[in-house]
């Protein structure tokens, strides 16, 4: 009996923090096991690793510039997991905003920056949040599950971007598919760090962040966010319409998904190129998860996962370890996230663990 | 005469929870032995050691003075034990003879119903059960199905029968045969052990009585020399007051009308009625049949069929949105506490917020008064005398009793002129229960109109001015309740008639 309670409060003193990062020691180890197997050494990799993250300031910036689209994806994905949805349509809402603004300010090239530049990133946020209203209101008038929707949408919209930028709007002369770059009004600025790819948009993630949070805890709309997410009938009968909120909600995650397609455009590409997002929006899903949608938990999820990311290839420079290692041990944080009470696993005793598997 | 069943010292423990407490339990042979306790004492855990699904930390079991091994329910019915869940285990499409043989069908080269059904018939004309053996399973009245699983248990040989909360989703009449049954199978030799926190149950039917009360036993009686009101005090530990006051009220205008709503779709009449102010009506009914459809109707939760009209106040508010009705003074207690009325990862003072999101005291320019909030969380908790450390601890943490002051609290704090109480004690311990019904009866003298819709017959029967009967969606009668209006009467109506037989045969 006394045993029973110290166990049990033990997975409640550690709590969702504690056991995202129990997840991630335990994949770091696992990782640490596959390079072991390929002859390598784990330590040195993994050193390599944090050295290429962090060994100098262009390397730390490039950290942070890596996090900034996990950041804002993650956050998408949590807006709407909140409400009870899956945003599925993450990787196909940066899509839709990223080619919106760039389309925009190829179009009105001579708009001085205090108007290019504002109203660029809200014309993409809208156009974000437009393509997001497809399964939001498929979902809240006729049932349809949002994520088979997200899906088709994600290819609709990708490969239609890859026509614009490789047919109308493909720049003259050249040989892969991309636009023309936009005017220098209409670029985010480099931060702290020259030569880096550390742009103004990690700011606005931040942000976009502290605004989510605000949003989902301090306000009436994110409470209700909240209960048709946690419980819809009881919104229901709480005279919340929960079809309502399904639309709100899909408009808002799209519209912030947007702003890590548009962010990466603005900020270092300065055109829209065809394939310039390696799955942001997917990896975004794993960021929310790992954070079990925090909006804070986020920031520090997305800075793990692009310190992964960005470390990688220095890892696999000097050591020779496959930088897909790192698709591997982020496979692997969300698979142990994914067992719910690890911690409590791993602490019982042998015979308890036994008994549980008796039932 | 020898023991059937003896449990000794048996102790039990769930992470966090002592559910047996070193219980002592003895049935003898040939009696109907009831264990009786509030729910979370203890009832079902101490079954299930004795069942085998659960294994005892501390103590030992004697089955006929044999030590027990069961370690699961096969061994168990090899051992004579059946149990008779209160959810019923049986496969919808096939027939009752299938249903009956499965788990011991005969088997010679091919399945050979003949020799089941030979051995079944038999027995159900031994006892008088007056079941179809060739129906499909979903044909059959709830009566009927919990009749065949007591067959089932009987085919399988036991002589030791566990009955798990039968008369839940009982009439009063089905109940009556329920009983009749039972004592046609002690006369047979069997030993019948009848889970239940009901009083009147346990005095109608019991040899003996084992009291639980929070994983300890308290005491085992026989029934003949014990009362209701000492089985009650055995159970919740202190002495209850059964006799409620009613006192007089002057009724007022009428405050809410349900006129021609259509409930169920394939009901023949709709349901029209009126409840005025400081008048409690209540609504009787076997669970099912369209007591949800109403509070959801009435509260805009679900839409009414076109054609029938809810009016409040005078005002016709038919189709309005529930955020609307709610503003407009109108408190909901929903009959699912846990599905509707409550999100239970969420704060108890977030838990006050819900429905009330947008009311201008708690919300300005889109934006929580969280002060404003917690006031009236905390005010309300020690108004209603909610037990809980901190109104920032989750509402799922809290018991059955306390989650349900919440919300009562949460609904009442905002002065609603009409109230719809559904299921109000569901699931809810004697002190509980008591404070709802005292609550009740404060909303009637503080001139509001409820509506009442239970299937606890007692409830309606003490707290009611006023008692409607549904059946099938369909107001069977109505009438004001008096010392005349007897549970049987109530119970004709409930199954859908107004004059002698039994529900389920024709």
């Amino acid at each position: 009996m006394e045993k029973n309670k110290t166990f049990g409060s033990i997975g409640a003193k550690l709590g969702d923090l504690g056991s995202s990062l129990f997840s991630i020691a335990l994949a770091l180890a696992m990782g640490a096991v596959i390079i072991l197997f390929m002859g390598l050494n784990p330590l040195t990799a993994y050193a390599e690793l944090w050295r290429g993250a962090f060994q100098n300031p262009t390397a730390i910036a490039n950290t942070l510039s890596r996090a900034t689209p996990l950041l804002l994806c993650g956050l998408s994905v949590a807006v709407a997991r909140r409400a009870g949805l899956f945003n599925i349509g993450a990787e196909g809402q940066l899509h839709a905003g990223a080619i919106a603004t760039i389309l925009f300010m190829l179009a009105f090239p001579s708009l001085p920056r205090i108007l290019l530049l504002p109203v660029g990133i809200l014309i993409g946020m809208f156009a974000g949040a437009a393509w997001a209203l497809i399964p939001g209101i498929l979902k809240a008038k006729r049932g349809i599950h949002e994520v088979v929707v997200c899906i088709m949408c994600n290819y609709l919209i990708i490969l239609f971007c890859a026509y614009l930028v490789n047919g109308p709007f493909l720049e003259p002369g050249s040989h892969v598919g991309q636009t023309t770059l936009i005017a220098e009004a209409g670029r985010l600025s480099n931060l702290f760090v020259p030569r880096s790819q550390l742009n103004t948009g990690f700011l606005i993630a931040i942000g976009v962040a502290v605004v989510v949070y605000i949003f989902l805890f301090k306000t009436s709309l994110g409470f209700k966010f909240r209960t048709v997410g946690s419980n819809p009938e009881a919104a229901r009968a709480g005279g919340i319409i929960p079809e309502k909120i399904s639309i709100g909600a899909m408009a808002f995650a799209g519209s912030i998904a947007a702003l890590a397609g548009i962010t990466e455009v603005l900020g270092k590409y300065y055109r829209f190129i065809d394939g310039f997002s390696p799955s942001f929006g997917f990896t975004g899903i794993a960021v929310a998860f790992l954070a079990r949608s925090n909006p804070f938990g986020i920031i520090l999820s997305a800075l793990l996962f692009g310190t992964l990311d960005s470390g990688s290839l220095r890892m696999a420079r000097v050591t020779g370890v496959s930088s897909d290692l790192i698709i591997v041990i982020q496979a692997l944080v969300i698979f142990f996230v994914a067992i719910p009470n690890i911690t409590k696993f791993f602490k019982l005793p042998k015979n308890v663990i036994l008994a549980r598997f008796d039932k | 005469m020898g023991y059937a069943v003896q449990m000794k010292g048996i102790t039990k423990s769930f992470p966090g929870v002592l559910a047996n407490d070193g219980i002592d339990f003895a049935v003898e042979e040939n009696e109907i032995h009831c264990l009786l306790g509030e729910n979370g004492c203890g009832k079902s855990t101490l079954m299930n050691v004795l069942f085998g699904i659960h294994k005892q930390e501390a103590g030992e079991i004697l089955i006929k003075d044999k030590k027990s091994t069961i370690t699961n329910t096969k061994e168990a019915h090899d051992a004579g034990i059946g149990m008779v869940h209160q959810h019923f285990m049986l496969v919808n499409p096939m027939t009752a003879l299938d249903n009956i043989m499965l788990g011991k069908e005969p088997i010679g080269l091919f399945l050979d119903r003949q020799v089941a059904r030979r051995e079944i018939s038999a027995m159900i004309e031994k006892y008088g059960f007056q079941i179809d053996l060739d129906a499909s399973v979903s044909e059959l009245a709830v009566g009927i199905k919990q009749r065949m699983e007591i067959v089932k248990i009987l085919y399988r040989g036991a002589d030791i029968i566990i009955m798990d909360e039968p008369t839940a989703v009982l009439t009063p009449q089905e109940v009556q045969e329920l009983f009749k049954i039972l004592t046609g199978l002690k006369a047979d030799g069997k030993t019948i052990i009848f889970i239940t926190h009901k009083l009147e149950e346990t005095m109608a039917i019991s040899d003996r009585v084992t009291v639980l009360r929070g994983g300890k036993k308290v005491k085992t009686v026989v029934t003949a020399q014990s009362s209701e009101k000492e089985l009650a005090r055995y159970m919740v530990g202190y002495d209850v007051n059964f006799d409620l006051e009613r006192p007089p009220v002057e009724c007022g205008d009428i405050l809410l009308e349900v006129r021609n709503v259509q409930l169920l779709p394939n009901a023949r009449h709709s349901v029209s009625f009126e409840i005025r102010k400081g008048e409690i009506l209540g609504i009787a009914g076997v669970d099912g049949n369209g007591q949800q459809e109403l509070e959801e109707m009435i509260m805009g939760v679900r839409k009414a069929p076109k054609g029938g009209s809810i009016i409040v106040n005078g005002s016709d508010i038919t189709g309005t949105t529930t955020k609307f009705r709610k503003a407009y003074g109108m408190g909901h207690i929903p009959s699912d506490r846990y599905k509707s009325a409550m999100v239970k990862d969420f704060s108890v003072r977030e838990n006050y917020m819900l429905g009330f999101q947008d009311h201008a005291d708690l919300n300005t320019y889109g934006f929580i008064k969280h002060k404003v909030l917690a006031a009236f969380s905390q005010a309300q908790i020690k108004k209603y005398n909610v037990v809980v450390s901190s109104d920032e601890s989750s509402i799922g943490t809290l018991s059955g009793g306390n989650q349900q002051k919440v919300i009562i609290s949460r609904e009442l704090g905002h002065d609603p002129d009409v109230v719809i109480v559904a299921q109000p004690t569901r699931g809810l311990d004697i002190g509980a229960i008591e404070f709802v019904h005292s609550t009740l009866i404060d909303l009637r003298r503080q001139g509001k109109a409820v509506l009442l819709i239970s299937v606890e017959l007692t409830e309606i029967m003490t707290l009611s001015d006023r008692i409607a009967v549904l059946c099938g969606g369909e107001i069977m009668d109505s009438f004001e309740n008096s010392r005349d209006v007897t549970r049987e009467q109530l119970g004709l109506l409930m199954a859908g008639k107004a004059v002698g037989g039994s529900y389920g045969e024709e």
